[in-house]
């Protein structure tokens, strides 16, 4: 199998895992632990949050970012400018994360 | 092609000039590059102008960008159309170096693909950005543009004795930064370099830069390194990129290395600012900023040639 297909392939094997979605700002629960993404940063760089929490990451930045689990948990899409995507975290564990539009841009959240 | 002696005494005798203003002009012979002022072009014209065109570049188009750094990309793209299409001669190959879109919508796809259909450049080669490669199941590039290499996003072609290899630097995401090529593309480029004659012109071209030009913004690619040693042994090496949206140039023996500019918007120059996002600029200066290049192929020698919007 090709490459790019195999990569495709996973990808979409992990879709209808997928807890998350891509929104708006207005759309987003501002009680839930959110994830700021401005300057080319994810801030906090590790957040810790309890099994069970919708983690939102907002951008502000004008450019477009994406959330993507390197372990292929969760892969959000292009999030715009004041876009937002958010992740249910359900079992405990440390998630990496990076952006593949700009990868030296890498976060972290812990389950507890 | 048979190799050329002469060539060597050609390239030592060519000389660097000068960085023109409203573009510049690069000279290749024997894979060495020299610039020399468009002005100057204009009033004594080079011996290129003998030379077949061969392809344009085109880059960073970003249909669905809407900031303020330019609110109106599908203008600048026709701008960057209309003034291809003026060209006494076309090119008969395109290359589209990536970020054909901004957010990988299939709107902006197709608003992109119905646009470029209208420029005579000849065939059209695209390789993805970052951009391009952002829906879920990376599936709106492939479906349009996915044939030409089985949906592996890299391959090679032949044209007019030029060998071309089209390589995809933006699909294995890695923390940390730089493009990555993979294991399998790197062995087949390598593989597929072998097989041709050293005396063959070749033409690489890529998304993001296929040489480290500034690492803390991921500008260079992490894995390339066996490609280019197996790049070296060739006579005339042009590798070309897009993904920085500006002019970076670098001669290595006889491996040139050129970026494009975009026909969307600057990027600031590396290290300058938080990262690399849009440029706003003052709007008079937005058409300098934005062009393509295009390279014509006389006896032995590839030309460059950069030409902005304005």
């Amino acid at each position: 199998m090709r490459p790019g297909t195999r990569f495709i392939l996973m990808i979409m094997a992990a879709l209808p895992a997928l807890g998350g979605g891509v929104g708006s700002a207005s759309a987003a629960d501002s009680a839930a632990p959110r994830v700021l993404i401005q300057q080319f940063m994810f801030a906090p760089v590790t957040l810790t949050v309890k099994a069970g929490t919708v983690v939102t990451w907002l951008n502000k930045d004008e450019e477009p970012h994406t959330i993507f689990s390197d372990a292929g948990l969760f892969r959000s899409g292009a999030v715009d400018t004041d876009g937002t995507f958010e992740f249910k975290f359900e079992k405990p564990g440390t998630y990496h994360y990076l952006c593949t539009i700009h990868p030296r841009m890498v976060g972290t959240i812990v389950v507890e | 092609m048979p190799h050329d002696p002469t060539q060597l005494t050609r390239r030592g005798a060519l000389k660097c000039l000068a960085y023109g203003t409203a573009g510049t002009l690069f000279t290749l012979a024997g894979g060495v590059l020299t610039p020399l002022d468009l002005a100057l072009a204009a009033a004594k014209p080079p011996a290129t102008a003998a030379g077949r065109p061969l392809f344009l570049q085109i880059s960073d188009t970003h249909i669905g960008f809407s900031k303020d750094a330019n609110p109106d990309v599908s203008g600048t793209l026709m701008q960057t159309i209309e003034l291809v299409n003026r060209l006494p001669q076309p090119p008969a190959l395109t290359l589209h170096t990536g970020d054909i879109t901004h957010l990988s919508k299939p709107a902006e796809f197709d608003l992109a693909q119905q646009m470029l259909a209208g420029l005579r450049g000849g065939e059209l080669h695209t390789v993805p950005g970052e951009h391009d490669t952002t829906d879920p199941a990376v599936t709106e590039y492939f479906s349009r543009f996915g044939k030409a290499s089985e949906d592996r996003g890299y391959y090679s072609f032949q044209h007019a004795g030029v060998h071309f290899l089209a390589l995809v630097n933006v699909l294995q995401f890695r923390a940390g930064g730089l493009g990555t090529l993979g294991a399998e593309q790197v062995a087949w480029a390598i593989a597929d370099l072998k097989a041709r004659s050293a005396s063959t012109p070749v033409v690489v071209f890529a998304h993001m830069p296929l040489w480290t030009i500034y690492e803390p913004w991921g500008w260079g690619t992490g894995d390339v390194e066996p490609v280019v040693a197996e790049l070296r042994r060739f006579g005339s090496v042009t590798i070309l990129n897009g993904h920085i949206h500006q002019i970076v140039q670098k001669v290595e023996g006889n491996i040139t290395y050129h970026t494009a500019r975009s026909t969307a918007y600057p990027q600031p120059g590396a290290g300058e600012g938080a990262g690399p996002g849009p440029l706003k600029v003052p709007p008079d200066q937005l058409a300098k900023l934005l062009g393509v290049t295009r390279a014509s192929l006389a006896a032995h020698s590839l030309q460059l040639t950069d030409t902005t919007l304005s």
